[in-house]
């Protein structure tokens, strides 16, 4: 066990931590912009806007992270009209490549997760706003969403950390991530373990600290 | 479409290799999952807090760590650490492990540590009574759990077990970085040596949708085959 290789590593692997959070709270600040959006095309009565809605979160949840970010960073870049438009200025850079990608993953997801919030609302909350003369918008965004929150808090806690996780294939788009500057010091030093201790338990740590999070904010807006 | 020819002119025999050589790694990791969950469900479910304690530890690591880090641990340790263990029994020579060995077992523990916790979970909500009754009947403990609690676990189980075998299917794209060809790997050397990444990755999606679209519907069949009867 070579100490002093961890301990010289730290500081860097703490320095492409904070990357790894970036990338982390930007992609699920637009991810959940993206899962509401699509959440509420998937309750409209209309089977086209339903299926595609649907359609969106069956293809970014039935292929793997990596593929997604392959095809907008390698992919988009070979189409010669997108080049020549204001979108390239983002799509050249690695880093709104990766978190577009996460982006769209984490919202199908959220779409999901905030779908069946919706759908186990009990009807009687509705009528009962209804009834007090709240009108249907006000409905929606006084009572519906702040209970498909608080009912979706567990399964989002999740998503949460399977997107931390996933933040990683951000290494393989030259990103130089947690797990990008991990497997760089692992490919210097040849010394997989010290390194995946260390990176590995910083992980960890961000992993127990959104978990705590979760609880605390579960105990808060709980209805008892 | 010429692009997706079998033969010398397209890349679609590759790719048709490719596919398989996924499924193989999926359900060869799956299986070393399966293993790993044999031995840690045992274990969080004893009465002795540092065995709870072991299986709690190996869950929670795989599940709190990205699955490349494990991945690049497996692909730069895994021959370390067979040397090392060769070198105890006197043998000093390089020896290198394949891509696919380092690969399948890398997803394996990721796997398992989301099986153990499904079987876990299985487990718990069967009913105490059954536990009871198989006891009662004068059942010894393998007998009791073949005939009794495997049965009643597999159909609580299977439905978590479709989302790990999902879970498992896209994690095996990982494995491109260490070289072996699965979907992914060939995918990349046929975007880079035609210059149609778009094209390539695109099919690459095209096939993982197909890959989990027709695994969905074969578990479906299984999970109505185990719950006959309710």
């Amino acid at each position: 066990m070579d100490l002093e290789l961890m301990m010289n590593s730290f500081p860097k692997l703490l320095n492409a931590a904070v990357i790894t959070l970036k990338l982390l709270s930007v992609s699920l600040i637009i991810g959940l912009f993206i899962g509401l959006f699509f959440a509420i095309l998937r309750l409209n009565k209309n089977i086209f806007i339903n299926r595609f809605a649907y359609g969106y979160s069956y293809v970014f949840r039935g292929t793997p992270l990596l593929v997604q970010i392959f095809i907008i960073y390698f992919g988009l870049g070979q189409i010669e009209y997108l080049r020549s438009t204001v979108l390239w200025i983002i799509l050249k850079e690695p880093y709104w490549c990766a978190i577009i990608a996460f982006a769209l993953n984490t919202g199908a997801y959220t779409s999901e997760i905030l779908r069946s919030a919706f759908q186990t609302i009990k009807p009687g909350i509705i009528e009962a706003g209804k009834s007090l003369g709240i009108s249907n918008k006000l409905i929606f965004y006084k009572i519906q969403i702040p209970i498909a929150i608080r009912q979706s808090l567990p399964a989002y806690g999740n998503e949460i950390i399977l997107m931390m996780k996933g933040t990683s294939l951000a290494s393989t788009v030259t990103i130089m991530d947690l797990t990008g500057v991990a497997k760089y010091i692992i490919s210097t030093t040849f010394k997989p373990i010290e390194v995946f201790i260390v990176a590995g338990g910083i992980y960890l740590f961000m992993t127990f600290i959104i978990h705590n999070v979760i609880k605390f904010l579960e105990k808060k807006y709980s209805f008892n | 479409m010429e692009l997706l020819a079998f033969g010398d002119t397209g890349w679609g025999d590759e790719l048709f290799r490719a596919t398989l050589m996924t499924i193989a790694v999926s359900i060869t990791a799956m299986i070393i999952g399966f293993s790993f969950a044999a031995i840690f469900t045992p274990l969080k479910l004893s009465k002795y807090k540092s065995l709870n304690l072991i299986a709690n530890i190996y869950t929670t690591v795989i599940r709190g760590v990205p699955e490349l880090l494990v991945i690049y641990l497996f692909f730069f340790g895994g021959s370390g650490a067979i040397m090392f263990v060769a070198s105890m029994f006197g043998y000093n020579e390089y020896i290198e492990i394949n891509a696919f060995v380092t690969g399948s077992f890398a997803i394996g523990i990721i796997s398992g540590a989301y099986s153990t916790e499904v079987f876990r979970g299985a487990i718990q909500s069967i009913d105490q009574g059954q536990f009871e009754a198989a006891k009662v009947l004068g059942f010894n403990k393998f007998k009791q759990f073949y005939k009794i609690i495997l049965p009643q676990m597999l159909r609580l189980a299977i439905p978590n077990l479709s989302n790990v075998w999902q879970i498992t299917l896209k994690d095996t794209s990982l494995i491109s970085v260490t070289g072996l060809v699965e979907i992914m790997r060939q995918s990349y050397i046929a975007a880079g040596s035609t210059r149609d990444p778009l094209f390539f990755y695109s099919f690459a999606a095209v096939l993982y949708l197909l890959l989990t679209f027709v695994s969905m519907k074969l578990i479906n069949r299984l999970e109505v085959k185990y719950s006959r009867g309710h």
